[in-house]
C-alpha cells in the first residue's frame, strides 16, 4: 500500500511557500469540480445535498484521518470512527441534547475546541498504544480498542447514556443561520472536507510529512538518521486525529444525534472500506470511497429490490464490492484511475493498439 | 522453574495470593468476607462461569492462533467460521438430534472452508499483511450477510443431550445452613464437559506441535519453507492440515458457543474480537499462551459483570492495555 510516487507530480515538490498561490498549477479537472460542487445547491435538491453529499463530505473526513495514517504513515487504524465518535459524544455531552440532565449546556465557542481536545486525547493514547506494535498486530489492537470503547459507550449510563445515546445534537444558531438546513449544512460539509483536504496535502509535503513517509519507508533508516520513529507515528495520529474529530462533530450535527450503534465495528470497518476502495495514495481517495458508499448505501435497496432481492443485501453488495478492488486493484479507484491513465499514455495515437516499445 | 529463582520475591507473592484464592474457593465463607465479596454461591458461579468462558475463548482463539503464529496467515474471517460452524452445528443438532455428530459436522465443513479460503485467499497473497486483513475483512462482510440471509435475526440455541443436561453437584461449599449442614455449588454438566474437551483438545495440541512428525514439519515449515520443501517434505500439503485444523477449531467453537451461549448475527464480530484480546494477551502463536490469554479474558468477564457490570468491557480492555504496556509480545511470547 505504500506508493512513494504520484502521477501528478505534486507531491514531489516541496519548497517555496509562493507556490501555493500559483493557480495555474491546479489541474483543470480540478477547476471543474470545485466550481460544480459550489454551485451544486442552484441545481440539487436538497436530500441529494444534506443526505448524500453533506454524509460524503463526512464520512470522507473520517476516512481522511485513515488514508493520512495509512498512506503516508503506514499504519493502519481501525479506530478512526471511534475517535470521531469521541468528539460526536463530546459535543452532545458538553453542549445540549434532548437529554437535558447529562448535557452540560456550554457554548458553542467552549464546547468544540473541547471536544477536539478530548478527541485528540483519546486519538494519541490509541496511538501510542498502537505504535508500538507493527503491520497487522496494528489492525488488531486498534480494532479491539474501537470495539472496547463501543462496549463501553453502550453500558454506561451516566456519562454516555447507554445503548440510546443523544438525541437533538443540532449546531448553533450562528450569523442568523440554521446551519442544520440542507444548502448551510451542505456548504458547511464542504468547506470543513475541503480544508481537511488540503491540510493533509500541506502536511504531507511539510518536514513532518516527509519524514513521516521516510519513517513509513524505512524506520531502521529514518532512528538512525536521528529522527524519533515512535513521536512521529504517535504525532501523526494526533494530527489524524484531529480531522477525525472535525469529522465526528459534523456527523452528530448530521444525525442530530449519537449512539453506540454509529461507532460498532460496522462503521469502524465501512471506514477502511471507503479508504481502501478510494485509494490510499492520495488524499481525493477517501472522498471517491465515500461518494460510492454513499450512493450505494443510498440507491442498492432499490435497485436490488428491482433485481428481485431483499433491500438488506446492500452489505453483500459492498463486501463484494471491497473484494473485488482489494483483489484487482490494492490502490483503490485511484490505483484504477492511475492504471487507465497508464494504459492510455502507452498507447500508439495512430493505430490505438499497445506500444511496442512500452 | 527458572521464574521462581529469578524472580523470588514475586514467586512468594503469587504463591500468597494462590493460597488466598483456593481458600476462597474451599473454605466456607465466614460473614466477614460475605460482607465484602458477596455470596460465596455468586463468587463460585462467576469463577466456574469465567473459566468455562475461557475454555470457549481458547476454542476459538487457538484456531487463530494456530493459522497465525505458524503461516503468518491472517484470517480477520475467524469469528464468521465460528458462526457459521454454529450454524451448521444448529442445523445438524436439530435434525438428527444427536448433540456430539453436530461437532463432527461442523468441524469437517468449517474446516473444508478454511481449506477453500486457504487455497483461494493466503495462497495467492503469502507474506501480504494487509491485503489478507482487507480480504479477510471483505470476506466477513459478505459472510456476514449470507449468514444473516439464510438464518436470519433470530437467536438460535442448541440444546444439550439428556446426559449432559441439569445440574451436577461439586464438592465445593456455597453456605452452611443453620441447621449446620454444609450447602454444595451446583452447576451445569455441560459447561464441565466443555472444559474437559477443551484441555483435552488444548493437550493434543500442544502433543502434536511439540512432540510428533508433524509437528515438527509445521515448525521447520515456519521458519524456512524454501529449506524444508528442498528436502522433498510437501510442505503445502503440511500448511492446508493447519488451515483445515485452526478453522475446524473455530467451527467446534461454534457448536460450544452455540450450546451454552446463543447464536445470533453480531456474534461473528464478537468472537473475532475475544480472539483477538486473548491472543494480545496470551502471546501469538503459543497455544499455551492461548488457553492462559483465554482463562485470564474469561474470568475478568465473568467477575467484572458480577462486581461491576458497567466497567466489565473496561477491565478486559485495561488488562489488554497493561500486556502491552509492559510485554508487547504477550504473556507467553511464541518461539519465535
Amino acid at each position: 500500500m505504500a506508493v512513494t510516487e504520484h502521477p501528478n507530480g505534486l507531491e514531489t515538490r516541496t519548497g517555496g511557500f509562493a507556490q501555493w498561490f500559483d493557480l495555474s498549477r491546479i489541474p483543470a479537472a480540478y477547476w471543474a469540480i470545485g466550481a460544480i460542487l459550489l454551485i451544486m445547491p442552484a441545481f440539487a435538491g436538497d436530500f441529494v445535498l444534506f443526505q448524500i453529499f453533506g454524509w460524503a463530505f463526512i464520512l470522507g473526513t473520517i476516512a481522511l484521518s485513515l488514508t493520512f495514517l495509512g498512506g503516508y504513515g503506514g499504519m493502519v487504524s481501525l479506530a478512526q470512527m471511534s475517535i470521531a465518535g469521541v468528539a460526536a459524544y463530546m459535543t452532545a455531552i458538553l453542549g445540549t441534547s434532548g437529554i437535558s440532565n447529562i448535557s452540560l449546556g456550554w457554548p458553542w465557542w467552549l464546547y468544540l475546541p473541547v471536544a477536539i481536545l478530548v478527541a485528540v486525547a483519546f486519538g494519541t493514547i490509541i496511538g501510542a498504544l498502537a505504535v508500538r506494535t507493527e503491520g497487522i498486530y496494528t489492525i488488531m489492537i486498534t480494532l479491539a480498542i474501537a470495539t472496547a470503547f463501543f462496549y463501553f459507550c453502550r453500558q454506561n449510563y451516566v456519562i454516555f447514556n447507554g445503548f440510546s445515546g443523544f438525541n437533538q445534537v443540532l449546531p448553533p444558531q450562528l450569523f442568523g443561520v440554521d446551519w442544520r438546513d440542507p444548502i448551510p449544512f451542505y456548504y458547511l460539509a464542504l468547506f470543513w472536507a475541503v480544508a481537511a483536504y488540503l491540510l493533509v496535502l500541506y502536511v504531507s509535503r511539510s518536514p513532518f510529512g516527509l519524514a513521516l513517509q521516510g519513517v513509513r519507508d524505512n524506520p531502521r533508516r529514518m532512528a538512525a538518521l536521528g529522527f524519533n520513529v515512535n513521536m512521529h507515528r504517535v504525532a501523526a495520529y494526533a494530527f489524524a486525529s484531529v480531522i477525525a474529530a472535525v469529522g465526528g462533530i459534523l456527523l452528530v450535527w448530521l444525525n442530530s444525534g449519537i449512539s453506540p450503534g454509529a461507532i460498532s465495528v460496522g462503521p469502524a470497518i465501512d471506514i477502511l472500506v471507503i479508504a481502501v476502495v478510494g485509494g490510499l495514495r492520495h488524499p481525493i481517495g477517501p472522498f471517491i470511497g465515500a461518494i460510492i458508499y454513499v450512493l450505494l448505501r443510498t440507491f442498492a435497496l432499490d435497485a436490488l429490490v428491482s433485481v428481485g432481492l431483499a433491500g438488506e443485501r446492500f452489505q453483500l453488495l459492498i463486501g463484494v464490492g471491497f473484494l473485488v478492488i482489494v483483489f484487482w486493484s490494492p490502490d483503490g479507484v485511484l490505483g484504477l484511475w492511475a492504471r487507465w491513465r497508464e494504459r492510455a499514455r502507452n498507447r500508439d495515437p495512430l493505430t490505438g493498439q499497445p506500444r511496442e516499445d512500452a | 522453574m527458572r521464574f521462581f529463582e529469578r524472580h523470588p520475591y514475586w514467586s512468594f507473592i503469587i504463591l500468597i495470593l494462590v493460597a488466598i484464592f483456593l481458600w476462597l474457593i474451599f473454605a466456607p465463607w465466614s460473614d466477614g468476607v460475605e460482607n465484602i465479596l458477596g455470596r460465596k454461591k455468586v463468587f463460585l458461579n462467576a469463577l466456574f462461569n469465567g473459566i468455562t468462558l475461557g475454555a470457549l475463548y481458547f476454542f476459538v482463539a487457538s484456531g487463530f492462533t494456530l493459522i497465525f503464529g505458524l503461516m503468518r496467515n491472517v484470517n480477520l474471517a475467524h469469528g464468521s467460521l465460528y458462526l457459521l460452524g454454529g450454524y451448521i452445528g444448529y442445523e445438524v443438532a436439530t435434525a438428527t438430534e444427536w448433540w456430539l455428530l453436530s461437532f463432527v459436522v461442523a468441524f469437517i465443513v468449517v474446516g473444508a472452508f478454511g481449506v477453500v479460503l486457504q487455497y483461494v485467499v493466503f495462497r495467492r497473497m503469502e507474506g501480504d499483511d494487509l491485503k489478507q486483513t482487507l480480504v479477510t475483512i471483505g470476506i466477513s462482510i459478505c459472510l456476514a450477510d449470507i449468514m444473516l440471509w439464510i438464518w436470519g435475526g433470530d437467536f438460535y440455541q442448541i440444546l444439550a443431550p439428556e446426559w449432559l443436561s441439569g445440574p451436577v453437584e461439586l464438592p465445593l461449599i456455597t453456605a452452611v445452613k443453620s441447621s449446620g449442614d454444609a450447602v454444595y455449588l451446583k452447576y451445569p454438566v455441560v459447561r464441565l464437559f466443555i472444559l474437559v474437551a477443551a484441555i483435552v483438545v488444548g493437550a493434543l495440541m500442544w502433543i502434536a506441535l511439540n512432540r510428533t512428525r508433524i509437528g515438527m514439519l509445521v515448525r521447520a515449515g515456519v521458519d524456512d519453507r524454501d529449506m524444508l520443501s528442498a528436502t522433498g517434505v510437501r510442505i503445502q500439503l503440511v500448511f492446508v492440515l493447519v488451515f483445515a485444523v485452526g478453522a475446524g477449531l473455530a467451527g467446534l467453537a461454534g457448536v460450544v458457543g452455540g450450546t451454552f451461549q446463543s447464536l445470533a448475527p453480531g456474534e461473528d464480530t464478537r468472537f473475532l474480537l475475544a480472539s483477538l484480546v486473548v491472543v494480545i494477551v496470551g502471546g501469538m502463536g503459543s497455544i499455551p499462551g492461548a488457553a492462559l490469554g483465554a482463562v485470564i479474558i474469561g474470568l475478568a468477564e465473568q467477575f467484572g459483570s458480577v462486581y461491576f457490570p458497567t466497567y466489565a468491557v473496561v477491565l478486559t480492555f485495561l488488562i489488554m492495555v497493561l500486556v502491552l504496556a509492559f510485554r508487547p509480545q504477550g504473556l507467553v511470547a511464541s518461539r519465535r
